[in-house]
């Protein structure tokens, strides 16, 4: 089974925050490049020949994608894969007006799951963050949704937001709660270098440096500052109570779901299924190897539009090696090890509220989990940040306040 | 060579005074460069020095100069530190010279170390004439500068030539001054071989260069040379003199030259600045008179910040000290920082270079402990330990009684800053000796001040609290009974040898509140608490903790970019790899060289 992500990266504005290969771009080039997502769709089925599990649309935004390229992107799909054991299509949207006939549109055409990018119901909130949504249009999206059949439904929250209090935190809680969705994922909003807050708050050390010990405010009046570390912690906390009484179960570090609802795509990351990433600068892992396409969207469109006549990228009966370990088509190639896979088995698969399983490890590598990290563990577990119970190994509470910390000590030298 | 046609001299200077300025201009109008050639200063021609504008390494040129009476004239100009670190080297190299060019800013006038330099030429019976240079600025007052010079240093100074070296203004003038005012050499050329090493060069094919001013006899290929200090005996393999930037091979040196000698040697310590040159088989009767072993005056530990670097900090030491006999180290371990030396030096600002030269030549990343000085720790069985490294200090309870070195130090500034500066020596521990008012707004202050209160900062603090106006020189004055004890710091109650040091008992509370401060500040949050305490002989003096951290979670992992997740789990992993482990607390490499600092705010 494989897994498909597929890159939209246009969107109509960059929020402030954000530091996703996104950008915006005219009808004419969004056009242009889903020929060329086609081409890499249809170009790749060459060598897989099992059945699709999952399908994701992220971005970017994809939800900018009309009705046809998406039939378009679909139909490459449904055309050279076999789909008969897919049975989740998730399509990211934002929140924007009158989107009923896009979301029909889509879940006509088989997508069954929506993830809206809320982050929170305080418009001032939403400023801030360089949305260019308010609350009051994505309830409209969400009744849309609702409306053209979508009973699985992501809605996406953010903590830490500048200026966020635990109050109009706790507010958004409830009023999405209220909303009712399957899914919901709740981030804490991290400072990511290259961004425009990273440019207001990047001196801000509580944020972008975990260790450091004092967090000075923002002096510009203008701008408000950040929650501070108890306060973040806070919001974390009340979102695990708040989402668990209303019967969200957390599943992952950042994402909770009604029971049956878990996001089955994200789950292929953690577990370290096979996925491709189709589109602009996506990562694959496949036979093995993590990579991804160029950044360069010139580069990417030459690639895959009209591969067949003119590429010298392609030769004539290349193997799937050849396609894959091929610096002309892809970056950062790198064949795992099988030290890389049990990093990977550990640091994914601890990000998940189930854990690791001690006998999935045994079966994966064929050596005891205790032969490799028995050392690391009983640390650990002596220092109370992760639990070891019934075959699995997990965080515990304050494992995931610390995971970065935990985490990293599963690297192998 | 005849000797009535050499001139042997220096310049004298305060830093910044246009020593190495008149210095080119001597050499471009002598000459022997073309204007190309010309590096902007021929004699500094290591990075670190150009960059701090001070000399370092002494070096020496021979130019030759056609004067107005027709005839040709041989002329060495032998450079000199500028810094109070490398003092001994001056005093040597003065001694190589018969005459000194005196150099005083027409704006500045006289400063501290002019004075200091001066009385040195004069305690070696140079000829010393003044020239006024940098006439052409607009707060120029030569007039005053000249009265300045006769009053202070009681000098002749009415016809000082008044020059601006930067726009090679009376620049002849100063040329005929040399043949005119420096006496030439007289020497005996049929005595035994007897020649003043100051100051020697290794270079990785001809081994030791020894530069020296033959004083009578003469030297050649072949003469079997004994250094009379050291004993070590070689044979030469050539004699040269100093083209600019380069070595210019000779036939024979005679008494009165001034040029270099290689001979195969291996180490610059056999070759000590200072040392007489004779010939093995027809030796002198006795060494040239001054001749003293160099002392290493500023200790502290240096520590690869890789511990697995450590061979390659031994080897770069090793090949340092071919160059650099006042170079001390010896090994050490410590249970903070490992493996790693116990280096001397002649002060701090060689220490500085020392360290410079390390990280920018051999590509090394130091951690370096807290400077410190000889102690002088007398234990009550009457037996005295030099204490170079505090970890070594013995318990209290067999300690006696503890020296301290102490300087004079004498310093020169405008009267506004006056109360400043007093100050300053005050809170430094100083003792005034002297007072003396050079011009109705210049003053010399003269203070006994402990070695360890000036190597940290003293300049700094010198330089920011008189605006740039205060000079400072100092000697070393002897050592004196002080109340000393050893300030421990405790990271998580487990005490850090590298961190420890000496301080008087007066200032060990604040030492100890600033420390703990700072490396409050340094150390990242663990998972828990830290306490860092300061400590006097087992007694807490001050306390601060790092709070334990709070969170530390990945963001959202987009797009199953695993490789980006990756990343930082492994820029974590390696941030940890840089730091030294004590106890279970992670302290970042900074974190040891930051407390150095305490001052600076």
């Amino acid at each position: 089974m494989i897994s498909f992500y597929i890159h939209f990266p246009f969107c109509i504005k960059k929020c402030n925050y954000c530091d996703f290969l996104s950008f915006s771009a005219g009808d004419d080039i969004r056009d242009r490049y889903v020929d060329s997502l086609c081409g890499e769709i249809r170009r790749y089925s060459e060598y897989i020949k099992e059945p699709v599990f999952t399908v994701f649309f992220g971005g970017g935004t994809p939800s900018l994608l009309t009705p046809k390229q998406t039939e378009r992107i679909m139909n490459a799909i449904t055309d050279c894969y076999r789909m008969d054991k897919c049975n989740e299509i998730s399509l990211e949207c934002n929140p924007g007006a009158s989107l009923y006939d896009n979301l029909k549109a889509y879940r006509d055409l088989g997508i069954n799951r929506l993830s809206i990018g809320l982050q929170s119901t305080d418009d001032n909130e939403l400023k801030i963050l360089g949305r260019i949504h308010n609350y009051e249009q994505f309830v409209s999206t969400y009744s849309d949704a609702r409306r053209a059949g979508f009973d699985n439904i992501n809605i996406d929250i953010m903590s830490a937001i500048p200026g966020q209090t635990i109050k109009s935190y706790k507010d958004t809680l409830t009023q999405i709660v209220n909303v009712d969705p399957e899914h919901i994922s709740a981030y804490s909003l991290i400072i990511e270098e290259g961004t425009k807050f990273h440019d207001l708050y990047a001196h801000d050390n509580s944020v972008t440096s975990s260790i450091s010990n004092h967090s000075e405010r923002p002096k510009r009046n203008m701008i408000p500052p950040l929650p501070n570390e108890d306060e973040e912690r806070e919001m974390y906390y009340i979102t695990h109570d708040i989402l668990d009484k209303a019967g969200f179960s957390r599943y992952e570090i950042s994402n909770y779901a009604k029971e049956g609802y878990e996001c089955r795509h994200n789950n292929v990351y953690w577990t370290g299924g096979d996925y491709i990433g189709f589109g602009l600068n996506a990562s694959s892992y496949y036979m093995g190897y993590r990579y991804r396409n160029p950044a360069d969207i010139g580069r990417y469109s030459e690639l895959y539009t009209d591969y067949e006549n003119s590429f010298t990228a392609f030769k004539p009966d290349m193997s799937v090696y050849e396609y894959i370990d091929n610096p002309e088509l892809h970056e950062e190639i790198n064949k795992l090890s099988v030290k890389d896979m049990m990093e990977e088995y550990m640091f994914l698969g601890l990000r998940r509220m189930k854990g690791v399983s001690t006998e999935g490890f045994k079966k994966k590598f064929l050596t005891e989990m205790r032969n490799v990290y028995g050392l690391i563990t009983d640390k650990l577990i002596k220092d109370g940040l992760i639990i070891e119970e019934e075959g699995y190994i997990r965080l515990s509470d304050r494992g995931i306040d610390v995971s970065n910390v935990v985490l990293s000590n599963f690297l192998l030298d | 060579m005849d000797q009535n046609h050499i001139r042997n001299f220096c310049i004298v200077a305060h830093i910044d005074h246009g020593k190495s300025t008149l210095a080119d201009r001597i050499i471009e109008k002598t000459g022997l460069l073309t204007e190309r050639e010309m590096q902007e200063q021929v004699l500094d021609n290591m990075d670190i020095e150009r960059e701090r504008g001070i000399t370092i390494k002494a070096q020496t040129v021979r130019t030759v100069y056609k004067a107005k009476d027709g005839q040709e004239y041989v002329f060495n100009l032998i450079d000199t530190p500028g810094h109070v670190d490398f003092n001994y080297e001056v005093s040597r190299s003065l001694a190589a010279c018969d005459g000194a060019i005196l150099v005083v800013d027409a704006a500045q006038g006289i400063e501290a170390q002019t004075l200091a330099n001066v009385y040195l030429a004069l305690d070696h019976d140079l000829e010393v004439f003044p020239v006024i240079n940098k006439i052409d600025l607009p707060s120029a007052e030569p007039q005053r500068v000249i009265e300045e010079i006769e009053d202070v240093i009681g000098i002749e100074a009415e016809d000082a030539p008044l020059i601006s070296a930067k726009n090679g203004i009376g620049i002849e003038d100063v040329l005929e001054r040399i043949v005119e005012r420096v006496p030439a050499p007289k020497g005996d050329a049929s005595a035994p071989l007897k020649a003043l090493i100051f100051d020697s060069l290794y270079d990785s094919y001809r081994g030791v260069i020894i530069f020296c001013r033959i004083m009578d006899g003469k030297v050649s290929k072949g003469t079997r040379i004994r250094m009379m200090a050291t004993g070590a005996v070689a044979e030469v393999v050539e004699v040269g003199v100093f083209g600019a930037g380069q070595f210019i091979p000779d036939e024979e040196l005679s008494a009165g030259m001034v040029g270099y000698i290689t001979a195969s040697i291996k180490n610059v310590r056999d070759t000590a600045v200072g040392d007489t040159v004779t010939d093995d088989d027809n030796p002198c009767l006795e060494a040239l008179p001054g001749y003293k072993k160099v002392q290493s005056m500023v200790y502290c530990g240096m520590y690869p910040a890789d511990g697995a670097k450590y061979p390659d900090l031994r080897d770069a030491l090793e090949k340092l000290q071919l160059n650099d006999a006042s170079l001390n180290y010896e090994p050490e371990t410590s249970v903070a920082l490992g493996f790693g030396f116990r280096c001397g030096f002649l002060g701090l600002l060689h220490l500085e270079i020392v360290q410079e030269r390390l990280e920018r030549e051999y590509n090394l990343d130091l951690v370096t402990t807290a400077p410190g000085v000889i102690y002088h720790v007398w234990k009550t069985n009457g037996e005295m330990i030099e204490l170079t490294n505090p970890t070594n200090m013995p318990d209290p309870s067999e300690i006696d009684y503890m020296e301290e070195p102490i300087v004079s130090a004498e310093i020169m500034l405008t009267s506004e800053y006056l109360g400043a500066i007093m100050g300053l020596c005050q809170e430094r521990r100083g003792r005034q000796t002297g007072m003396e008012y050079i011009e109705a707004n210049r003053v010399l202050l003269k203070y006994d001040l402990p070695l360890n209160e000036i190597i940290y900062d003293f300049f700094d603090a010198l330089k920011s609290r008189s605006r740039g106006y205060a000079s400072f020189d100092y000697e070393l004055k002897g050592y004196e009974k002080s109340s000393l004890v050893k300030l421990d710091i405790l990271i998580n109650r487990e005490e850090v040898d590298a961190l420890s040091f000496i301080v008087h008992a007066d200032s060990a509370y604040e030492r100890g509140r600033k420390m703990c401060e700072k490396l409050k500040d340094e150390i990242p949050r663990h998972l828990f608490e830290i306490p860092i305490q300061a400590a006097v002989g087992g007694k807490i003096i001050a306390r601060e903790t790092v709070k334990a951290m709070r969170k530390d979670v990945l963001a959202k992992c987009y797009g199953g970019d695993i490789t980006r997740k990756k990343k930082l789990l492994e820029k974590q992993k390696e941030g940890k790899k840089r730091m030294r482990q004590i106890g279970n607390v992670e302290i970042p490499q900074k974190a040891f060289m930051s407390v150095l600092k305490l001052d600076s705010e």
